[in-house]
């Protein structure tokens, strides 16, 4: 059910039915493997992704890099767990090589998100020094290309 | 003035144009159309084998090939033929490297035919074989196949059309328009006539890589027998999505190749050699590539089968290439009437069966080389245009 799950992931708006046809099994098996990826937590939610852009030119996505010292007994986990409680950040990594944790954070204006990271991020007693990169344009996002003018079909030979 | 109609060939202004060009302008014009009538994958060629004929500009591999192709392409298609379909061909004599399966097609019935011998083509197939044949001086003899028996051409069908003028039988599985395959059990009947009756056979199996199922593709030319009676037509279009390189083979008896060959030489002098350094490397590592494609279309294959079944737009489940063939008898219209107030009313473009033979009309081509949400919203619409017909 591996291609259930990349299926998915490309389009979570296929019916159960027409996932049923096209992996050749009955739609009382997607349902109940859907189910089981919920419960299991391997299927975390279902979103739209949606080109913000398009709809508010005030917002503002930044790259934060933090390095910051880890604790002797939880190593990363509580500095990272105190960045991601913000309403602001939306993903946090750890990272190997240069730096510890890359942040992605949003706000309506690069000020908002300067304050953010001086006001908050900077704050923490753990977090070393930070670097902040902003998102100029998105050309591909979660797998999506969203800048391009290559929408139309471009096969236009023959047609045989 | 110059009266043109008298001075070109009579024979090629009888021919008629296709009719599946109509639909793709009219879709050309319009936004937002979904065209599910291109007989072309979706897919841009596997980065790889784009590389490859990138790597030939640079380094100014900019010559004619040998007439006949790069030995080392040859070897590498006989060795795929081999290893996919257990014919062994000798690349040195055996295999002429072409512009595409269509230059195989002409150049195989110009071979072959002389003045007045009779060409035997199934229908609904391919429009060109019609016509190709006719410019090589022969009478093409319609072969119907039928819904019934999943549009495979049955020994009794091909059997009632031969006379002591048949030459040829051209053998387009799997099928475009119909989607069609031929098992090995159905060629090996077929193998059995055409024996009988000492006919040569052009076996296009340009769809080959893209049979659905358990069993994978059989060549006619595997049939015990049927090699030294067939040439086999073959290329890179459909199996490696590289439709605009141009490229196809036609392998088969070295007297037959000799010939084409002439044909070839005269004709084109050889195929695009960037294309032929960039298919050497489709052909030694592009298996994975071929299955990842192959596993696509399987996928929508389903999806777009049960979707048109369930509106009453009845099909069987079609083996090969990218194409389902629905029954629109339903809908009380003709194949063209469908198609055309499809287009015009929900904006999705279909081919009319009958562009592709009499007994075609019926049916529409429905082309599945698209993508997921593609083909979904176009089943959408396909049911919305259904409901008003009612």
């Amino acid at each position: 059910m591996e291609k259930l799950l990349a299926l998915l992931s490309e389009n979570a708006r296929l019916t159960p039915a027409q996932l049923a046809a096209m992996l050749d099994t009955t739609q009382e098996k997607v349902n109940e493997a859907i189910e089981q990826y919920e419960k299991q937590g391997v299927i975390k939610g279902y979103r739209a992704l949606i080109d913000w852009e398009k709809v508010d030119q005030n917002k503002v996505t930044a790259l934060i890099e933090l390095k910051v010292v880890p604790k002797p007994d939880r190593g990363f986990d509580e500095v990272a767990d105190r960045v991601m409680s913000f309403d602001e950040v939306e993903s946090v990594y750890l990272m190997s090589g240069g730096y510890d944790l890359a942040v992605i954070v949003h706000g309506k204006s690069m000020q908002e998100v300067a304050l953010f990271v001086m006001n908050r991020l900077a704050a923490l007693d753990s977090v070393v020094s930070t670097a902040t990169h902003f998102i100029l344009t998105r050309y591909k996002d979660g797998g999506v290309v969203l800048h391009s003018g290559e929408d139309k079909d471009q096969r236009t030979g023959c047609v045989w | 003035m110059i009266d043109y109609q008298s001075v070109m060939n009579q024979q090629l202004q009888s021919l008629k144009p296709s009719g599946i060009r109509k639909f793709f302008d009219i879709a050309s014009e319009m936004d937002d159309v979904i065209s599910l009538s291109i007989g072309e994958p979706d897919f841009s060629t596997p980065w790889h084998v784009r590389q490859a004929g990138i790597q030939t500009l640079e380094k100014g591999k900019t010559w004619y090939s040998p007439n006949r192709g790069f030995m080392e392409l040859r070897q590498e298609i006989c060795k795929w033929v081999a290893r996919k379909y257990q014919v062994e061909y000798d690349p040195a004599t055996d295999v002429v490297v072409t512009v595409g399966g269509s230059e195989a097609i002409d150049a195989s019935l110009r071979s072959l035919v002389n003045p007045g011998d009779e060409v035997l083509i199934p229908e609904p197939s391919f429009v060109c074989y019609v016509p190709l044949a006719q410019m090589a001086g022969g009478v093409p003899v319609i072969l119907e196949t039928k819904a019934e028996n999943d549009f495979r051409l049955t020994a009794e069908e091909l059997r009632a059309k031969i006379t002591p003028k048949t030459k040829v039988l051209v053998l387009p599985f799997p099928n475009n328009p119909t989607g069609a395959v031929m098992r090995r059990e159905h060629l090996e009947e077929i193998a059995a006539v055409v024996k009988e009756h000492n006919l040569m056979v052009i076996s296009d199996e340009i769809y080959s890589e893209l049979t659905y199922g358990d069993t994978p593709h059989v060549s006619f030319a595997a049939i015990d027998g049927m090699k030294e009676r067939t040439i086999l037509i073959n290329g890179f279009s459909k199996a490696y999505a590289m439709t605009g390189w141009r490229l196809g083979f036609a392998m088969g008896p070295t007297a037959i190749i000799a010939q084409m060959t002439k044909l070839h030489q005269y004709g084109i002098m050889s195929a695009p050699t960037m294309s032929q350094y960039a298919a050497i490397e489709a052909l030694k590592n592009g298996d994975d590539d071929i299955e990842e494609m192959r596993s696509q279309y399987d996928m929508r294959r389903r999806l777009i089968v049960d979707g048109l079944n369930s509106l009453g737009l009845t099909c069987f489940e079609p083996e090969g290439a990218f194409y389902v063939f629905p029954c629109i008898k339903s809908s009380g219209l003709s194949s063209e009437e469908f198609c055309e107030r499809l287009i015009y009313a929900e904006k999705v473009a279909i081919v009319p069966g009958n562009a592709f033979g009499d007994c075609g009309e019926g049916f529409a081509r429905v082309a599945y080389s698209n993508s997921i949400p593609n083909i979904t919203e176009a089943l959408k619409r396909i049911e919305r245009f259904l409901g008003t017909l009612k």
